[in-house]
């Protein structure tokens, strides 16, 4: 007769044996309820709206938590990378003077070109304290909002707000203009995304629609060296030198329509980037006679539109980066 | 609404009332029932879109056409524009003169002219630096014009680029800057503080040559102009207006941009400093304490630093723009809206607190002679129709009048201080003997021309700008100041207010009547 204790242990080897070998079972194995049930074949299951994208809804964004958290990052983690990444010099700020002079700003767009990730940072870090704190980023949908991970960390960090790229729909309009109302200020990128070969791209309307809708002024800006950092298609970035040039606030006039407007704020963002990559004095005297070179760059395709850029970012901030490098020979 | 200026009548409830000491202050008590303290008005309330204004204003100008209709391609534009001396303490950017000459240029870009000329305005005061220069302009318009030379400063001893336009009838020769003289049109780009600056004494000072200015800078000029504030009744302004009618007859067409501030000079935490004393908080006073107890220990040269680097949120009143007289009137309007407190009668003593700054040391030493001007020169022409202490009465500042100088500033007061006040304080006898001597002086000369020095007759200018008080006060008295210094001056020192007034006794009895003049805040008496 076997010992009883070890007919004893072989039944706590085989129990022993069965956990483990159902542990290490994959999941995949499992069936229901451990996964999504099989649908039945002739049933119509109803579609549930997506939670990501354009419906993402960043209200949790806008709480005093989540508020202090962006605070402490945008003094910390965004600050160094902002100084170590692009190094901005921040000019044309005194032109925001009349409205940032008053006890209670009123809420702006503000309204950049677009050639890198960089640039929302930069714009946070660059746009003045007053409307820093209620500041939300218009991002495109489909980019920052398609994966609930990308989602929460671009609403938690930028206070994003997912955006249509092609049109400002109702449902996005009348969210930004009770956003406004609640007095936020507004980072729209008006070229609707990344510059695809770092030279600009025409502007769509959303920024002159939604000032046309809400009242609230528009203002121009040029970031200039941010597509050597860090631009579309770049696989990491690439430290160098950057400048945000502001410009003065614009409001649509009386009878100007969203697209003669929408003109008006890309000649203003044209003629600040001239002034970036010149002077004032020659920038604006282009600006009058309509001669400022273009942000979409020269007309013609292909090799040569590529090397023009290069030549184009030698007068900006990135050429400063390389003209710093020059060493001169040591003539004893 | 800001409340108006006042004059309070100093009863045994009345607080001590805070007076200036240089880069410090004090809280003096007033003898009750015989003395009054003259209160400016608040801070009158900004424009709002001062861009906007100003844009109108060159739209729709007084008495003349507008810019635009005034512009043309290959015409010669010059932009001329005040200098540091304005406003104190400067501005918070960005400053006027830069709003205003970046809308003209907007204007002439669009017109297409290419030949402009920025000059600033400096007539004797030095040159600007760069970081002035930057401040007042902004960084756009310096990069843009001053590498290629289109924005300089006046020169008023280069006798190759001065340029007679004529004479007046009282025998004044108008001598400016050829480059303005030869412009087809000139714009100046005016910050209106006092009532004193602007109109045709701008530009006919600021672009002048040292021969011209010694028309209306002399000390018989300066003795009948009662007050500097008061353009009707100044001899100096009535020679200025001359010269200024040579200019419009003969001259190049001016188009002026005057704008004017309110007094809101005092950020926190300074801005106690603007506040009626019985009005002061726990938080005022206590500032008040830590600032004053930590002043005095603070080194001078630190606490110039400190006080110098002081940006005032002023905000901007008024812009008008047009021919210059007519622009001149409307302006000294709103300068007197703002500065303007009637008085009744004048008293035999009158106090005042010497700040840190004067028109002649933005980012500079105070001197003995600029406290000198600023006490005599300044703040005892902050009046109309008759000073606030009689003839022969008693004028008392409080001032440390350390016998400290800038020697890059200021190198001819140094040899004006221990030379001149040492022979004489009289000014119509330093004019006669001394002026010359100074005025050509070839090291001075070339440290005005180069370096960032007042011109070499400067101090004498200085010393001239307070004839006027001089002759009229019975004595002065500097409570605080080095006495060494002070007697130099040809001032009595005291080391209290209390010893002050005791001192004054001898000039105007046991029991005077006595008006202190509050600052800070701008205020002109209106004395009937």
């Amino acid at each position: 007769m076997a010992n009883p204790y070890l007919r004893t242990a072989q039944r706590a080897a085989g129990t022993a044996e069965r956990i483990v070998r159902s542990a290490a079972k994959p999941l995949r194995s499992h069936g229901f309820p451990y996964r999504a049930p099989s649908v039945p074949k002739g049933v119509e299951v109803p579609r549930e709206p997506s939670k990501l994208g354009a419906n993402y809804d960043t209200e949790w964004a806008r709480g005093p938590v989540a508020r202090a958290a962006r605070g402490l990052i945008a003094e910390g983690p965004l600050r160094l990378l902002v100084k170590g990444v692009a190094n901005p010099d921040v000019v044309g700020l005194d032109r925001l003077h009349d409205l940032s002079r008053l006890d209670d700003p009123p809420p702006v767009i503000f309204a950049p070109n677009h050639h890198s990730h960089v640039d929302t940072a930069l714009m946070i870090r660059a746009i003045p304290a007053c409307w820093r704190r209620e500041l939300v980023v218009a991002a495109a949908a489909d980019y920052f909002f398609d994966q609930q991970w990308k989602a929460v960390l671009s609403a938690l960090a930028l206070n994003a707000i997912p955006i249509d790229r092609e049109v400002t729909g109702r449902k996005s309009s009348d969210q930004f203009r009770d956003l406004m109302a609640d007095g936020h200020s507004l980072l729209i990128y008006p070229e609707g995304g990344r510059s695809p070969d770092g030279w600009g791209q025409e502007f769509k309307g959303g920024a002159a629609y939604l000032s046309t809708r809400t009242g609230a002024p528009v203002v121009p800006v040029f970031i200039d060296g941010s597509g050597a950092i860090y631009g579309k298609g770049m696989k990491r970035p690439k430290p160098g030198r950057t400048k945000v040039v502001f410009g003065a606030p614009l409001r649509p006039v009386d009878g100007e329509n969203t697209r003669r407007f929408n003109a008006r704020i890309e000649a203003a963002v044209t003629r600040l980037g001239d002034e970036a990559l010149t002077d004032y004095w020659t920038a604006t005297k282009r600006a009058a006679q309509g001669s400022s070179p273009k942000l979409t760059g020269p007309e013609y395709n292909g090799w040569r539109r590529q090397w023009e850029l290069g030549e184009h970012r030698k007068l900006g901030a990135a050429g400063l980066r390389r003209r710093q490098q020059r060493r001169w020979p040591d003539l004893g | 609404m800001p409340r108006p200026g006042f004059v309070l009548e100093v009863d045994k409830s009345t607080p001590p009332i805070l007076f200036w000491r240089g880069e410090g202050f004090s809280l003096e008590k007033l003898p009750a029932d015989r003395s009054r303290v003259i209160y400016p008005a608040e801070p009158l309330a900004g424009l709002d879109d001062v861009d906007g204004h100003i844009r109108n204003a060159l739209l729709n100008p007084v008495d003349m056409d507008p810019l635009p209709a005034l512009l043309h391609p290959d015409m010669k534009l010059t932009i001329c524009f005040d200098d540091a001396s304005l406003s104190l303490p400067k501005m918070r950017k960005p400053d006027t003169r830069q709003r205003i000459i970046e809308a003209v240029l907007d204007l002439a870009a669009a017109a297409g002219v290419d030949d402009i000329h920025l000059i600033a305005a400096l007539g004797l005061h030095r040159r600007m630096h760069e970081y002035e220069l930057r401040h007042v302009l902004g960084d756009r318009i310096f990069d843009a014009f001053h590498p290629r030379g289109m924005l300089y400063q006046h020169d008023a001893e280069d006798y190759e680029n001065l340029t007679v336009i004529g004479e007046t009838d009282q025998g004044e020769v108008l001598e400016i800057n050829t480059r303005v003289a030869e412009s087809d049109l000139v714009v100046y780009a005016n910050v209106n503080q006092v009532a004193m600056d602007g109109g045709w004494k701008s530009i006919t000072t600021g672009v002048a040559s040292y021969r011209c200015l010694s028309y209306h800078h002399n000390p018989v000029t300066l003795q009948n102009t009662r007050s500097l504030m008061d353009r009707h009744k100044s001899d100096l302004h009535k020679s200025v207006w001359r010269l200024g009618k040579v200019l419009q007859d003969h001259g190049p067409r001016i188009f002026t941009v005057e704008t004017t501030i309110n007094t809101d000079a005092f950020p926190s935490p300074f801005d106690f400093l603007s506040k009626r004393e019985w009005e002061w908080n726990a938080k005022d006073r206590a500032l008040y304490l830590a600032t004053q107890k930590s002043l005095k220990r603070t080194p001078n040269r630190l606490a110039r630093k400190i006080f110098h680097g002081i940006e005032s949120p002023y905000a901007t009143t008024s812009v008008q723009a047009g021919f210059t007289p007519s622009v001149h009137e409307i302006t000294l309007q709103h300068v007197y809206d703002q500065h303007i407190v009637p008085v009744e009668g004048q008293t035999d003593i009158l106090t005042m607190g010497i700040p840190f700054i004067s028109p002649y040391n933005p980012e500079g030493i105070m001197n003995p002679i600029l406290v000198m001007c600023m006490g005599l020169g300044y703040l005892f022409n902050m009046y109309r129709n008759k000073p606030l202490v009689r003839e022969g009465g008693v004028v008392i500042m409080t001032h440390p009048t350390y016998r400290e100088f800038n020697p890059v500033h200021h190198p001819s007061y140094i040899d004006f201080f221990d030379e001149v006040l040492a022979d004489t304080t009289d000014p119509v006898v330093m004019s006669e003997k001394w002026e010359k001597k100074y005025a050509e002086d070839e090291w001075y000369r070339h440290l005005y021309r180069t370096g960032n020095a007042y011109h070499g007759v400067h101090p004498f200018y200085a010393w001239y700008w307070g004839a006027h008080g001089q002759q009229w006060a019975g004595k002065v008295i500097i409570v605080g100041g080095d006495p060494t210094a002070v007697r130099q001056l040809g001032f009595t020192p005291a080391s209290t207010m209390d010893d002050a007034f005791e001192i004054a006794s001898d000039v105007v009895g046991r029991s005077p009547t006595i008006s202190h003049l509050h600052v800070p805040g701008v205020l002109v008496a209106d004395v009937v």
